[in-house]
């Protein structure tokens, strides 16, 4: 019963650290904006990287996630709500949480695991000491790129994600319910608000600095060898995922 | 200059350093020896500020750099290089990419002089021309020759040198040697070897101190060395398995 009380302890006091050195690193990285203009060729990297590697992906998921909704909602309003409505259902779900969430959670694979991986690897390789020992700062150099590219590519991907989903619905909507497209996007239009579309990119823009920095703590947290890497990978993932579903209800519920 | 005193440094329960004083003169080879894991990289480390003391206090020509500012901590790293022990070259860089990278942060230098600094660095270390090649097309030996180059690009004060010969064939490693003392005599550096090669520290130091159980227990030269009558500093350098000096048991 004590030892376990001392794990709750332990974990609890690791959990509060953890979470204090997130806010630190953020921090640091924050009293680096005056540099971006010094950092520009890291970003452009970091966006190439982070952004446009990432749109294949994100079009495939958008895609299906659009056409799954689709034929979803069709069953749903089948026998109560005329298909008229279809298209507004579904690009309403998209815009505010498919489009945002499917995203980040991709991102969260590809983009956070990838930070820590490479960071990790930086760190166990000595690779961020020797920075340090050259006077350059590793959060200058290494995290502010990720984490900015996170912030501004993850929005940007959820926007091509949006699009392609709502094409993906219309997709079904055609070849199986027969719904001619000034039908479907009528109502697209009909129920279209910009509240809708700017919810799901501040959401989009959250959960891209969360799995940047995310991806940026753990690997610069990273200890042991090899299997210290594939373990922060891990962690990077599951910890974004996480951390992306909670704020995602935080946000849902202030922003409706 | 570089004043240690009393540093002490754990890592959870494991006590490394245990009240380390130690002062290296200007443009000495001092080497400090001892057994694998007894510390000798955590003082390095200490020196530039990449760990920091649970106690004691480290001066670089007076100053406290434990106490200083970021900017003046950059400042003050700027007077080192740093070889590290498995070179810790930059991976996704070329060899080039990786030694200009302190004059593209911490100077105005143009592309063409930039290169030029780089192709003179890389000569010295005796590689010539690989500018363009990727670590990972690289030798071990080269490997600590291209951070050596890096470590110097910036012609430092201080050059401290991680375990600069392990893992090399004795060739490899004595072709190191040489250059440690090459670059000590000719850029007029302080240099600061940590190993426990023997034949590396005949032949690079002015002066050898030994840690060991986290305390430095002998100061004096090369020659000194061989005829002391320190008994753990003697099994030490006789490479003896009988002494004081006893393998710890490993607990499973």
């Amino acid at each position: 019963m004590v030892s376990f009380i001392t794990r709750i302890g332990a974990n609890s006091i690791r959990f509060v650290r953890q979470t204090g050195e997130i806010f630190i690193m953020l921090g640091k990285t924050a009293r680096y904006a005056g540099q971006i203009w010094r950092t520009r060729k890291l970003i452009v990297e970091q966006l190439m990287e982070i952004g446009v590697k990432s749109i294949p992906l994100v079009i495939f998921v958008g895609l299906f996630a659009g056409a799954v909704a689709s034929v979803q909602t069709a069953y749903q309003l089948k026998g109560f709500v005329s298909y008229n409505y279809l298209g507004a259902a579904t690009s309403v779900a998209i815009f505010i949480e498919l489009g945002p969430v499917l995203t980040a959670l991709v991102a969260a694979g590809r983009i956070g695991a990838s930070i820590a991986a490479e960071l990790g690897t930086m760190r166990v390789t000595e690779q961020i000491d020797a920075l340090e020992a050259l006077a350059i700062d590793p959060i200058r150099y290494l995290a502010l790129p990720r984490i900015l590219s996170g912030f501004i590519m993850i929005p940007l991907l959820t926007v091509i994600a949006d699009f392609v989903g709502i094409m993906g619905a219309y997709g079904v909507a055609y070849l199986n319910l027969d719904l001619p497209s000034e039908i479907f996007f009528g109502s697209v239009k009909d129920f279209f608000t910009i509240m809708n579309v700017m919810s799901g990119i501040i959401k989009a823009f959250v959960f891209g600095g969360v799995t940047a920095i995310v991806g940026c703590y753990v690997g610069f947290s990273t200890e042991g060898g090899a299997e210290g890497v594939g373990q922060a990978t891990i962690r990077a993932f599951v910890l974004s995922a996480a951390l992306i579903l909670l704020n995602d209800y935080i946000l849902s519920v202030i922003l409706f | 200059m570089i004043e240690i005193n009393d540093l002490h440094k754990s890592f959870g329960s494991k006590v490394v350093l245990r009240g380390v004083n130690l002062n290296i003169e200007n443009g000495e080879r001092l080497v400090i020896i001892g057994r694998s894991g007894c510390g000798k990289s955590v003082l390095l480390k200490h020196i530039i500020n990449l760990l920091q003391p649970d106690k004691g206090y480290i001066l670089v020509d007076e100053i406290a750099i434990r106490k200083v500012g970021q900017k003046d901590l950059f400042f003050l790293r700027k007077q080192f290089g740093f070889l590290f022990q498995g070179a810790a070259l930059f991976d996704s860089m070329t060899v080039a990419e990786n030694i200009s990278l302190p004059l593209v942060e911490h100077t105005n230098l143009s592309q063409g002089e930039m290169d030029r600094k780089v192709a003179e660095k890389l000569d010295l270390v005796g590689l010539p021309g690989i500018e363009k090649l990727k670590p990972s097309e690289l030798s071990g030996g080269m490997k600590k020759r291209v951070g050596l180059a890096r470590a110097i690009i910036l012609d430092p004060k201080y050059i401290l040198y991680d375990e600069p010969t392990t893992g090399l064939d004795p060739i490899m490693a004595a072709n190191i040697d040489k250059l440690i003392v090459r670059l000590s005599e000719q850029l007029k550096v302080t240099s600061i070897v940590v190993t426990h090669d023997m034949q590396s520290v005949e032949k690079v130091a002015d002066r050898v101190v030994m840690l060991h159980n986290g305390i430095i227990i002998y100061s004096g030269t090369v020659s000194d060395l061989k005829t002391t009558n320190n008994e753990v500093v003697h099994q030490f350098v006789n490479a003896e398995a009988e002494g004081p000096i006893q393998p710890k048991p490993h607990k499973y």
